[in-house]
């Protein structure tokens, strides 16, 4: 009789055990997202910067002196149209080489997504109707003028322009904001960078790349000579830079 | 029978071990959190406190009487205040400053207000120190400065009536060293929070601005005017000031490398770090060199007397044309609205006085 019962428990426990097992369940992971950076596929990293050495697609030499940009919204969606978006954004920093890696707080479960997107900035939501003290830290704010909110990126450098002079440039991207019109008028300049189709199947790493030169070429040439400085209030550079940003980031591969 | 008592044994030796080093008698000073202001809290990270030199009360009162009293200079002359002195926001009114030898510097003494919110923790004009604790260990021993030794100092520091059980006090051991001293400097000088401004005020709904200070603001947060809140700070960073290095175009060839000295890379050469332009009503002369002596010739500076050079910041617009081209209203307004984020409190508040 003494015997029984540990075999009784035994068989309780295993019981017990089994009781919320199910193999057809998926398992959370957590997704990496590596952002790198490139000129027409030559390498940039903070070691290159303030040196001129690019040429854009106007012919510009330059250099780059700072880049940071931001990115939220990270979303991964089923075919059938459910969407997973994780919490946070990063303030990628190039010019100190910091968060070029960000893995979101929250996790995903495994499984076929047939997109994984982020947005470059903020929507209006998160760009207006939220105080962020990380990123007023790092003075990345747009002054209320504009509309208020945040930069999406600050891209800074030197170029030599059309009269051989060493000028400087900074192209910030911001939500366009005509303020010739009564009341305002603005146009969305943030955008949705589609990663593609994937099949998680443990934790992920994402590596995403951005092509600077980008930003100078398509479908504008951005002459730097007239566009330089003063962008944040010019309502045509924002909706150019909007548009030369569909084809700046692409995925470079994914590791699980 | 032998297991039992080996057991015992066991348990026996734990007990004893366990409590050899405990000690109940272990001095805790006062804790004394900063009392960080309403915007800093709304708008901003918290401060940075080092987990090693939490804030006490007796460390602050400790580092209050060391900020003030000449003992650390060599020949008990000068002390902190008299390069820092309270009534100009902790600057000097001079453009260099007097060693105990009278010997000049080639700086202008930085203001000190808010330090713990500088959370690179980079400081001087070039950034050459970590650490609002290791930052002090330097004007001591600089020979410009107060051209002690750290030995003499503790020596006379040991050697005093008072400090041995201010130090007991504070740190819980009356052993005095350069360490302990720096860090009671370092609480003292992370009390020194600015945060009552006109335009703070404004801020929180309890003052009003004049049409001139608004128009000054306008100026300041205008990327086509003044442009000045990329580096400045704004109404959402109460700092004024981004903390970071940058080339204002003063030079057309750069004799001070600032942070190209620290850094030895070219490119960061006659950077300097970006005041906070909060209390420049108390601060004057300006600049890392001290080379303007009015908030006018400051503003003519970024107006239209910006010298180009290689490492001139990308945010020194029309460089070519001197500068950004203020009206002189615009210039009037941009000095009015600038001197309302002075704190008169802030240089009259007695916790920061030496009484």
């Amino acid at each position: 009789m003494q015997r029984i019962i540990p075999i009784l428990i035994f068989s309780f426990l295993t019981l017990l055990s089994c009781h919320n097992d199910n193999d057809d369940v998926t398992t959370q992971v957590n997704a990496t997202f590596n952002f790198t950076h490139n000129w027409d596929g030559t390498s940039v990293t903070n070691a290159n910067f303030n040196t001129i050495q690019y040429t854009n697609a106007n012919g510009e030499q330059l250099s780059i002196t700072k880049l940071r940009y931001l990115i939220s919204k990270i979303t991964f969606q089923k075919s059938n149209g459910e969407k997973i978006t994780l919490d946070g954004y990063n303030l990628i920093d190039v010019t100190n080489n910091s968060n070029l890696s960000f893995t979101p707080t929250s996790s995903i479960p495994t499984g076929e997504y047939s997109k994984v997107s982020f947005t470059f900035g903020f929507n209006n939501d998160d760009n207006y109707n939220d105080n962020y003290t990380d990123l007023n830290s790092a003075s990345w704010n747009v002054p209320a003028m504009l509309g208020g909110g945040y930069h999406y990126m600050q891209f800074e450098g030197k170029f030599i322009n059309n009269t051989a002079i060493e000028t400087g440039y900074a192209y910030h991207a911001i939500r366009a904001v005509d303020n010739s019109k009564t009341p305002q008028e603005f146009q969305d300049t943030f955008f949705e960078v589609d990663l593609g189709a994937i099949t998680i199947t443990n934790n992920a790493v994402f590596n995403v790349k951005m092509n600077i030169s980008e930003w100078f070429k398509n479908p504008n040439t951005w002459d730097l000579n007239h566009l330089n400085s003063m962008l944040m209030p010019n309502f045509n550079a924002q909706v150019m830079m909007f548009e030369n940003g569909q084809n700046v980031f692409s995925l470079e591969s994914v590791t699980q | 029978m032998q297991k039992w008592t080996l057991h015992i044994s066991c348990i026996f030796i734990f007990i004893c071990s366990s409590c050899s080093n405990e000690n109940v008698d272990t001095y805790v000073s006062t804790p004394s959190p900063l009392q960080i202001p309403q915007l800093f809290e709304d708008n901003i990270l918290n401060p940075v406190i080092p987990t090693d030199n939490p804030q006490t009360a007796e460390g602050i009162a400790l580092g209050k009487k060391l900020f003030f009293d000449p003992i650390l200079s060599a020949n008990n002359t000068q002390a902190c205040a008299d390069c820092h002195a309270p009534e100009n926001a902790f600057s000097d009114a001079d453009r260099f400053s007097d060693g105990i030898d009278g010997i000049r510097g080639n700086r202008n003494s930085m203001p000190l207000f808010n330090l713990a919110w500088n959370y690179d923790e980079k400081f001087f004009w070039d950034g050459r120190v970590f650490s609002l604790e290791h930052q002090a260990f330097q004007p001591v021993t600089d020979p410009k400065e107060m051209h002690n030794t750290w030995q003499q100092v503790e020596q006379k520091l040991q050697e005093h009536s008072e400090y041995p059980s201010l130090f007991n006090l504070a740190f819980g051991t009356s052993k005095i060293d350069s360490a302990k001293v720096t860090k009671a400097i370092a609480q003292f000088e992370r009390t020194l929070i600015s945060s009552n401004s006109k335009f703070d005020k404004y801020l929180l709904g309890e003052a009003t601005l004049t049409p001139q200070e608004l128009n000054g603001f306008n100026v300041f947060m205008d990327e086509t005017k003044g442009d000045c809140f990329h580096c400045h700070g704004s109404d959402k960073n109460p700092l004024w000031t981004d903390n970071i290095f940058h080339n204002n175009g003063l030079d057309a060839t750069i004799t001070d490398l600032g942070l190209g000295k620290v850094t030895g890379d070219p490119a960061d050469n006659g950077k300097f770090k970006s005041p906070s332009l909060r209390n420049l009503a108390f601060t004057a002369p300006y600049m890392h060199d001290g080379r303007f002596a009015t908030l006018d010739e400051v503003i003519n500076h970024y107006s239209e007397g910006l010298q180009n050079s290689p490492t001139i910041d990308p945010l020194m617009k029309k460089v070519n044309l001197g500068g950004v081209q203020l009206s002189v209203q615009d210039k009037a307004d941009l000095k009015a609205f600038l001197l309302s984020l002075s704190d008169n409190e802030f240089i009259s508040n007695p916790n920061f006085l030496n009484q």
